[in-house]
């Protein structure tokens, strides 16, 4: 059960900037700038951050859908960093991938029987049963009426269109799949539904979930383990209980504390408690020296401009869990940092 | 010393909006009554299409450039009908005495004028007489009030060389400029980072003190909601199907649309759910609204007394803390009890 | 500004090189593939050996392909000598080299006609641009109105009609019909403006119909479009009156898009209307051209291309200096 069907090592992507007649290239987005993180075979990993930090591109390295600058990426113990897109056709059928705007991931001009079908006929897989009837056991999957597969997108609503795009993810019966904020475009109520159906099909098929979302409620709620990403790095990993009740890095604290508690009797204390973070995240192009949270933290020292803090576990604190910071929250600090009008005067 | 009770300072009696297409009428707003006083805060709540967005757009009148939309009933607002006023009267309110902040100030703002400059035509158009020199001065101190750093710099800049939250805080700069009664915010902070929008919401805040307005926050999300709203109104439908005080409304919901939505967000704030237990189907549309309730098709108690939520519309009733279900109130607060409560 | 200013210009001379590369290229490669001699072309089929050799030294054509590119190029940008024997003619820059039929200088001969072109293209171009961008935003603003249905089935029926069809009919009524314009010829400004003029009027007419349909559906739907944005609403609850909202701040965006299709509108229609010069019997760029490829005159085929392609580069430049004026995202980009 413990066996990594996903390992990732100094994982890089950096996009080139290029300038003037001869494209010169004058510097580098480092969208993903070294991240190591493994998947466990039937977990669900939740990456979260904010706009910037590198999910996005981190989950199409994943997929090989982009190719690293650097790193390795190794699935179910196959090295695929540098694999052609011939070499990898086969493993598109382990990995799957989910996009974040159901309106612009399905042609417009297919009807959702063509659209979900296509991987089938792709990859050749034989369909015993028929490629109609195929197609219409996946919608029935994902909850949608069968009897529409001859209808095109434009007459399904969002949530529909999502479930459209999980039964195409679905039709090859991958054994991971990568989901790139699936649920951020949906209405509230819709959000719950396709998170529900993501659970159900965990359970049923054995999947296990890359969840890549800026949404932290929804990142617990499914997830097992959860990476906090900033600025193309892994700040901090954890299981998600200890993430969420213990979080090492400031980021994360910060992270954690910025989102609104929908409870307004709590709504002074959760204010009170806020870490407001100042200023606005610095470029990928130009990242801080050393630690790449410190020109915002406000546990900053000398050694964090000049060291890179290590993703490692502290051997002296029991509740630690892997955290790249020099020098992590603890318990009591927290719990006094986040509440200051609680400290004694 | 009158005896008329004073009317509230935003007052808005059966507001209904309707545009006509080629498709049919849509119903975007249907009898909306609710009110608000200077100084508080309403949070309106509901999914897209529920009515929220076009409810702000009719106060401001924004709707009169649409040849398509009908608008009835009555908005006072400091003791001025608005619906019947003339265009002109509605303008000269328009971001003077109330004033809206959008969802996404990248596109709310002109890509080819600096954002200085718009903040002063926002100034100079209601204050015609002020000099340029004194409407430039009342837009950089404005960016300052906003929390943007070296405003007179800023000043100068066009909107896609500001980074999302510090877009935001100048259009929120551009609306106070002219010291509005009332602050319109569609979905201000949705389009920002979590962090980001813990700032935005702080300063909206602090300036809603600051200025003693009323402000009217947009949104889908009920943590925002929860953060600000004195009371709250859930939109369905183009209906407001519940309203109340933020303490009451989430300490005790009434109708099982806001229970759906409640049961539909993971939170931080509590243990970890096995299951989220969200509003079965999607949200109907406004052409073609169900009968009766218009929950009714999603709606796991409809059709429990008798054949009434599929044939009667339930009207907003309960005084304080209002709702619009057919169910006995002593039948849902069994309800909330013993099947909502537990799995929220 | 400076940088992006220099970008361009450097781009657009890269294009023209270009396009002379690829010009001199087919006018090197057709006679080779025709099987016909430029030197025959040059002095005709009954001269004797010798003389056809001359003509070979004289215009270079002995020499490397390379070689003889080299020379076109600085012919274009110095002037050239062309040597016989003791005998040196003297071609000014920019030199085209010399006609076939005519053993004129190219050069000189295209410059004599381009006043046609240029009054023709510039004259409609105004009359296309006034009409067309009016009406589109009258269109936009009444959306859907008797006046907006009206305008685009004119412009529906103006972009359809082919230019010797709407410039037949047209002359055949007010020229030979009713009589009230002139039937001739071009009349150089500078001798009687009020004859350059009427003589003129007609093709304006015929073709700014053409172009001004175009333009008022593309205004029409850009209008629509900007009219539909997130920062018009906001203009509109600034409280700026509704004329602001449209003449400053819709208009603005709404016309961005215009300039880049006028600018080569104007360009193309620079290097010679064609058809139009043709109906009309205006002997400008287009109409030589015409004379040049029925009479296999690749000198000057070659030189209205150079010309016709200069001015596209130009128009392009143009707009994008306009672009960058107009949209600060582009300019500081």
């Amino acid at each position: 059960m413990s066996e990594n069907l996903l390992e990732v090592t100094g994982l890089q992507k950096h996009f080139p900037i290029t300038k003037g007649l001869f494209k010169r290239q004058v510097g580098a987005v480092r969208a993903v700038d070294g991240i190591d993180l493994n998947v466990v075979a039937g977990e669900t990993l939740g990456v979260v951050g904010e706009s910037g930090c590198g999910k996005s591109t981190a989950g199409r390295l994943f997929t090989r859908i982009l190719e690293p600058t650097g790193g390795k990426i190794v699935f179910e113990g196959e090295d695929i960093t540098h694999k052609s897109v011939t070499q990898m056709r086969p493993l598109r059928r382990d990995v799957q991938m989910i996009f974040q705007d159901p309106y612009s991931s399905l042609n417009p001009r297919h009807t959702i029987g063509t659209i979900i079908s296509a991987p089938l006929q792709i990859q050749k897989i034989p369909t015993p049963q028929g490629l109609k009837k195929a197609v219409q056991e996946l919608l029935e999957l994902v909850g949608l009426n069968p009897e529409h597969y001859n209808r095109y997108p434009h007459e399904f609503s969002g949530g529909q269109r999502q479930r459209i795009g999980i039964a195409r993810a679905l039709a090859l019966r991958p054994k991971l799949i990568i989901a790139d904020e699936p649920v951020s475009a949906l209405d509230v109520s819709i959000q719950a539904q396709v998170v529900n159906l993501l659970e159900d099909l965990q359970s049923e098929f054995d999947l296990t979930y890359v969840f890549i979302a800026h949404d932290l409620s929804v990142v617990r709620h499914i997830s097992d383990r959860v990476a906090v990403m900033y600025l193309g790095k892994v700040m901090e990993i954890a299981h998600r209980d200890d993430l969420y009740k213990n979080p090492r890095h400031p980021y994360t604290v910060a992270l954690m504390s910025a989102v609104p508690v929908p409870d307004p009797v709590r709504r002074d204390s959760a204010q009170r408690g806020r870490v407001l973070l100042t200023g606005d995240v610095p470029s990928p192009i130009n990242p801080p020296s050393g630690c790449r949270f410190r020109t915002r933290c406000w546990k900053a020292q000398d050694i964090c401009a000049t060291e890179e803090p290590p993703l490692v576990q502290r051997l002296d604190d029991p509740d630690s869990h892997l955290t790249a910071c020099h020098f992590p929250v603890v318990d009591d600090e927290a719990v006094a940092g986040r509440a200051p009008a609680a400290t004694p005067a | 010393m009158s005896s008329v009770t004073p009317r509230p300072f935003l007052e808005v009696k059966d507001l209904t909006v309707r545009f006509e297409t080629d498709d049919g009428i849509v119903q975007a707003v249907t009898e909306s009554n609710f009110s608000l006083e200077a100084g508080k805060t309403l949070g309106i709540v509901g999914e897209s299409g529920s009515g929220k967005s076009v409810t702000s757009l009719a106060l401001l009148g924004l709707h009169r450039t649409r040849s398509n939309a009908k608008v009835s009933g009555q908005i006072w607002l400091d003791d001025q009908e608005l619906v019947t006023a003339s265009d002109q009267d509605v303008r000269a309110l328009r971001g003077g005495k109330m004033s809206m902040i959008f969802q996404d100030p990248l596109s709310a703002m002109h890509p080819y004028y600096t954002v200085g400059a718009q903040i002063v035509e926002a100034y100079r158009v209601h204050n015609p007489k002020v000099s340029k020199k004194a409407a430039r001065e009342r837009a950089i101190d404005m960016l300052a009030r906003v929390g943007i750093p070296q405003p007179s710099r800023r000043f100068n800049d066009y909107a896609h060389q500001f980074s999302g939250g510090m877009r935001q805080r100048a259009m929120i700069a551009m609306a106070l400029v002219n010291d509005p009664k009332l602050l319109i915010a569609d979905e201000p902070t949705t389009a920002l980072d979590v962090t980001v929008q813990a700032q935005i919401l702080d300063l909206i805040r602090d300036l809603q003190q600051e200025f003693h307005s009323a402000v009217i926050m947009i949104t889908h999300d009920l943590g925002v909601v929860a953060e600000l709203a004195d009371d709250v109104l859930v939109m369905y439908g183009g209906k407001i199907i519940e309203r109340g005080a933020a303490v009451d409304l989430f300490q005790r919901p009434q109708h099982p649309y806001t229970w759906g939505l409640l049961g539909s967000m993971p939170r931080l704030d509590r243990e970890v759910r096995d299951r989220l237990t969200p509003v079965k189907g999607s949200p109907p549309s406004l052409i073609n609204l169900p009968s009766g309730c218009a929950f009714h098709p999603r709606c796991p108690y409809a059709g429990r007394n008798g054949d009434r939520s599929f044939t009667d519309t339930p009207v907003l009733t309960g005084g304080a803390h209002a709702v619009a279900c057919h169910l006995p109130a002593e039948e849902r607060a069994k309800i909330f009890k013993e099947e909502v409560a537990p799995n929220l | 500004m400076l940088a992006y200013l220099i970008r361009r210009l450097i781009n657009a001379v890269l294009t023209l090189l270009v396009v002379s590369l690829v010009t001199f290229g087919i006018f090197f490669m057709v006679p080779k593939i025709t099987g016909s001699d430029p030197a025959l072309l040059y002095i005709g089929k009954t001269s004797d050996a010798a003389s056809i050799e001359g003509i070979r030294v004289k215009m270079g054509l002995n020499d490397p392909v390379l070689v003889q590119y080299g020379k076109f190029l600085k012919g274009l940008v110095a002037g050239r000598d062309y040597v016989s024997g003791p005998e040196v003619t003297h071609c000014d820059a920019p030199c085209l080299g010399y006609s076939f039929k005519t053993e004129q200088e190219v050069t000189p001969l295209l410059m004599s006609v381009l006043p046609v072109t240029l009054s023709l293209a510039l004259g409609a171009a105004i009359l296309w641009l006034i009409i067309g961008v009016s009406t589109g935003v009258i269109s936009a603003l009444r959306r859907g109105s008797l006046l907006d249905r009206t305008v685009m089935s004119a412009a529906l029926f103006g972009v359809s009609m082919p230019i010797y069809f709407t410039g037949l009919i047209a002359s055949a009524i007010f020229v030979y019909q009713l009589g009230w314009l002139p039937q001739g010829q071009y009349v150089p400004f500078l001798e009687s403006p009020s004859e350059w003029f009427t003589q003129l009027l007609l093709p304006w007419i015929t073709l700014a119909f053409l172009f001004a349909a175009t333009y008022a559906r593309l205004t029409r739907a850009n209008m629509l479009e900007t009219l539909g944005e997130d920062y018009i609403r906001t203009a509109r609850a600034k409280g700026l009156p509704e004329r602001v909202v449209i003449g400053k701040h819709a208009l603005r965006s709404g016309l961005t898009a215009i300039v880049t299709v006028f600018g080569l509108d104007l360009g193309a229609l620079l290097g010679g209307a064609v058809l139009t010069e043709k109906v009309f019997n205006l002997r400008g760029l287009g109409y030589q051209a015409l004379q040049a490829i029925q009479g296999n005159d690749l000198p000057v085929i070659l030189g209205v291309t150079m010309i016709a392609a200069g001015f596209i580069v130009i128009a392009n430049l143009v707009v994008d200096l306009v672009y960058g004026l107009i949209d600060p995202r582009v300019r500081l980009a």
